[in-house]
């Protein structure tokens, strides 16, 4: 798809730089003449969304540290410095804050669209791999992130989460001073974190850089799941098509966004976190953010602390697989009854790990008589056994097994079939393709 | 096809409603007994609250007068009262009111520390010289008050969460205070108070080391607002509220403007959308 550029330089000053680095021409290529399948829905502008979050919480980020000071001591009171005296000091952190959760909120839309449609199958796997590794650094970074403030939360959320590496026999106990910097979460702890902080989202930055390149070269999958098959009829150009329609969906976005900034800026974080840490008071709950919370239910379904760890990392690593564990020839969703059930069960499966993830383990499910039957722990335990029977039984048999129904010949008879159905030729008609 | 998608993600997202909705009804029955504050109505809620200023500075009055001869307030500083959208004193009210409290200052260029009258641009000095001298006098250590109004809430489950999302209910903290405040009763029969602590509806586990702060007639208003406990505590709480959040009136105040920008935004660029997609079937 890259083999061929159409860009053709128009001025001396844009033939000499082309000539010396065609950083123009690949600019061209990428964001304008990109060929985009036009049967693209309104998910497919979560990409796009993704870019811009990255972007926006690396420049509040970079202001954010000009005012803040990572030291046990002073880090809580200047976060509230910042809240209080700082010009737009709130709105910043705000931004950054609400943003972490917003960058989540749009992670989880795009890898639920993946599997949706089936755009981790062939030749997509590099990019969809990209995708779980760049999934990875986002936890990593929104974890350590968290830690930053210093409050209740920070500082027992990062208790909690850095000793699970000592679940590991032998070495648990080392590395978990190792990463600590000490024999407690403390300073050491507090300006590491910082210093990942501030160099995981470049690293992110440039595995980003990486999947839009292996995007770039297999072209984007679309929601009937066939290969682009003739480029003009089949796909219009990256710009005005998909620049015109990720634009709106970003402005969306960004209301959504401003909604939870302006109008309900603590809604996603909890209230402990205006305490400064104590390291000598335990809250009563502690909860990670809800980005995490799915996989906190699976770590803590599992009474064995070390199976709890593995699982809860093989969770995520499992989606690495996925390529070669969906044996299903069919791509989309669309084509697939059956999957299409599974689909939106594991959805359901995955909220109900969160709620999981956000009570106490022996809060009470299901009683019968007074009679305890079910408790988190339980709960979590039958959905952390379906959630991976999803991927490595279901997904896998199903794609041996299910009858799919007939993939349309290309995007153009779908989009056509389309229209069709809906009874709008008529319209059609009236607008026939340039392309 | 098209309606069996449909019609199998409603399905799902209906499943998904109603065993979370069967799960928070089947925790609430075997719940405990804590007691939820009622709800009120605050001037500095919904999308356009601003805080009433006779309030704070009523409220103001009642913080300096009780609560900060055991509260520390240390985050907030003295000049911020007169900043728009607080309690707005006037710069002289700030500057007297500076002068009344004493401050620990230096070292001067004998190398000793000294006492002063505070300035506007102090922070709230402190009851107590640390921690533990608040512990030894108290019992317990009283807890700062700058961000009290934040960093206090009660339990709504998801499902009213997701309800006070959109109803932007996020005064769970103020409610709270409030409540709390007004919560000293007598304890029901068998139960057992130590000593040290008091009894109240609204504390979590009941028993709290903070005795009945506030009574009738404790604190005079020169406004004609009733000196009523009731009354107490909605103005502190209100202060506190300010005092936990002094950008809240600028936040919602920007809020609307970022709202009408970023939503004609998205008109224009749906129809822009609409224009350069219009020749093409997708």
């Amino acid at each position: 798809m890259s083999d061929h550029s159409t860009y053709t330089p128009k001025t001396g000053i844009e033939r000499w730089i082309d000539a010396r680095m065609p950083i123009i021409r690949v600019m061209h290529d990428a964001g304008v003449s990109y060929p985009t399948p036009k049967n693209l829905n309104y998910l497919w502008t979560f990409g796009g969304i993704l870019t811009f979050m990255l972007v926006a919480q690396i420049i509040t980020g970079v202001v954010l540290v000009m005012h803040y000071t990572p030291h046990t001591t002073l880090a809580f009171n200047s976060v509230e410095h910042i809240m209080r005296d700082v010009n737009y000091g709130w709105m910043i952190r705000y931004f950054h804050a609400n943003g972490a959760s917003m960058f989540f909120i749009a992670v989880y839309v795009h890898m639920f669209r993946g599997l949706y449609y089936g755009s981790y199958k062939a030749p997509r796997e590099l990019l969809w791999i990209l995708g779980v590794v760049i999934f990875l650094l986002m936890m990593a970074t929104g974890f350590m992130g968290y830690v930053l403030p210093w409050g209740q939360m920070s500082f027992w959320g990062a208790t909690v989460i850095t000793n699970l590496f000592s679940a590991f026999p032998f070495v648990g106990e080392p590395i978990v001073t190792w990463l600590w910097g000490g024999y407690s979460v403390d300073n050491p702890t507090l300006n590491r974190f910082f210093s990942l902080h501030y160099l995981l989202p470049f690293m992110l930055a440039a595995v980003v850089f990486l999947h839009i390149w292996a995007l770039h070269v297999v072209g984007q999958n679309n929601p009937d799941g066939v290969e682009v098959k003739n480029y003009a009829k089949d796909t219009v150009p990256f710009t005005p098509y998909a620049t015109s329609k990720d634009a709106f969906g970003m402005v969306c976005f960004i209301v959504f966004f401003g909604y939870f900034v302006f109008y309900m800026p603590n809604f996603l974080g909890h209230p402990d976190n205006y305490i400064p840490a104590n390291p000598l008071s335990t809250p009563a709950h502690i909860v990670p953010e809800w980005y995490y919370l799915p996989f906190y239910a699976i770590l803590r379904s599992i009474p064995d602390k070390l199976l709890g760890v593995l699982a809860m990392f093989a969770a995520i690593a499992v989606l690495a697989f996925l390529p070669w564990l969906d044996t299903s020839r069919v791509r989309s969703n669309r084509y697939r009854p059956t999957a299409k059930i599974f689909f939106w069960t594991l959805v359901v499966v995955c909220f109900l790990l969160g709620y999981c993830g956000s009570q106490p383990t022996d809060k009470v499910v299901l009683s019968l008589g007074g009679k305890k039957i079910l408790d988190i722990a339980g709960f979590g335990a039958i959905l952390t056994a379906y959630y991976f029977a999803h991927f490595l039984v279901i997904l896998p048999a199903l794609g041996l097994f299910e009858k799919t129904r007939p993939e349309p010949a290309s995007i153009a008879d779908a989009v056509l079939a389309k229209h069709q159905g809906q009874g709008t030729v008529a319209g059609a008609a009236h607008a026939p393709d340039r392309h | 096809m098209f309606r069996s998608f449909k019609s199998s993600r409603i399905a799902a997202i209906g499943l998904a409603v109603s065993l979370l909705a069967g799960t928070a009804g089947a925790v609430s029955a075997a719940g405990g007994d804590t007691v939820h504050p009622p709800r009120q109505s605050w001037s500095f809620s919904g999308p356009f609250g601003t805080f009433d200023r006779a309030q704070l500075q009523r409220g103001f009055k009642v913080y300096k007068e009780v609560c900060a001869a055991c509260h520390s307030m240390k985050l907030v500083a003295i000049r911020t009262l007169e900043d728009k959208g607080g309690p707005e004193f006037s710069k002289g009210q700030v500057k007297e009111l500076a002068a009344t409290y004493t401050v620990k200052d230096g070292p001067n260029d004998k190398g000793e520390m000294f006492e002063r009258p505070g300035r506007p641009a102090d922070f709230f000095p402190s009851p107590f010289p640390n921690d533990e001298a608040a512990k030894a006098a108290m019992s317990a250590v009283p807890p700062d008050l700058s961000l009290i109004a934040k960093a206090r809430s009660y339990e709504r489950g998801v499902l009213l969460s997701l309800v006070d999302l959109v109803t932007q209910y996020q005064e769970q903290g103020p409610d709270y205070i409030s409540a709390l405040l007004n919560g000293y009763v007598d304890p029901p029969k068998g139960v057992k108070v130590e000593d040290g602590l008091n009894y109240n509806t609204y504390f979590p586990g009941n028993k709290l080391a903070m005795a009945k702060p506030l009574s009738d007639g404790q604190v005079d208003y020169s406004d004609g607002s009733p000196a009523t406990v009731e009354q107490y505590s909605r103005d502190v709480t209100a202060f506190l509220m300010w005092a936990a959040e002094p950008k809240l009136e600028d936040r919602k105040r920007i809020g609307a403007y970022f709202m009408l920008l970023f939503i004609s935004l998205a008109c224009f660029t749906y129809f822009t959308k609409k224009k350069v997609w219009s020749d093409v079937q997708h």
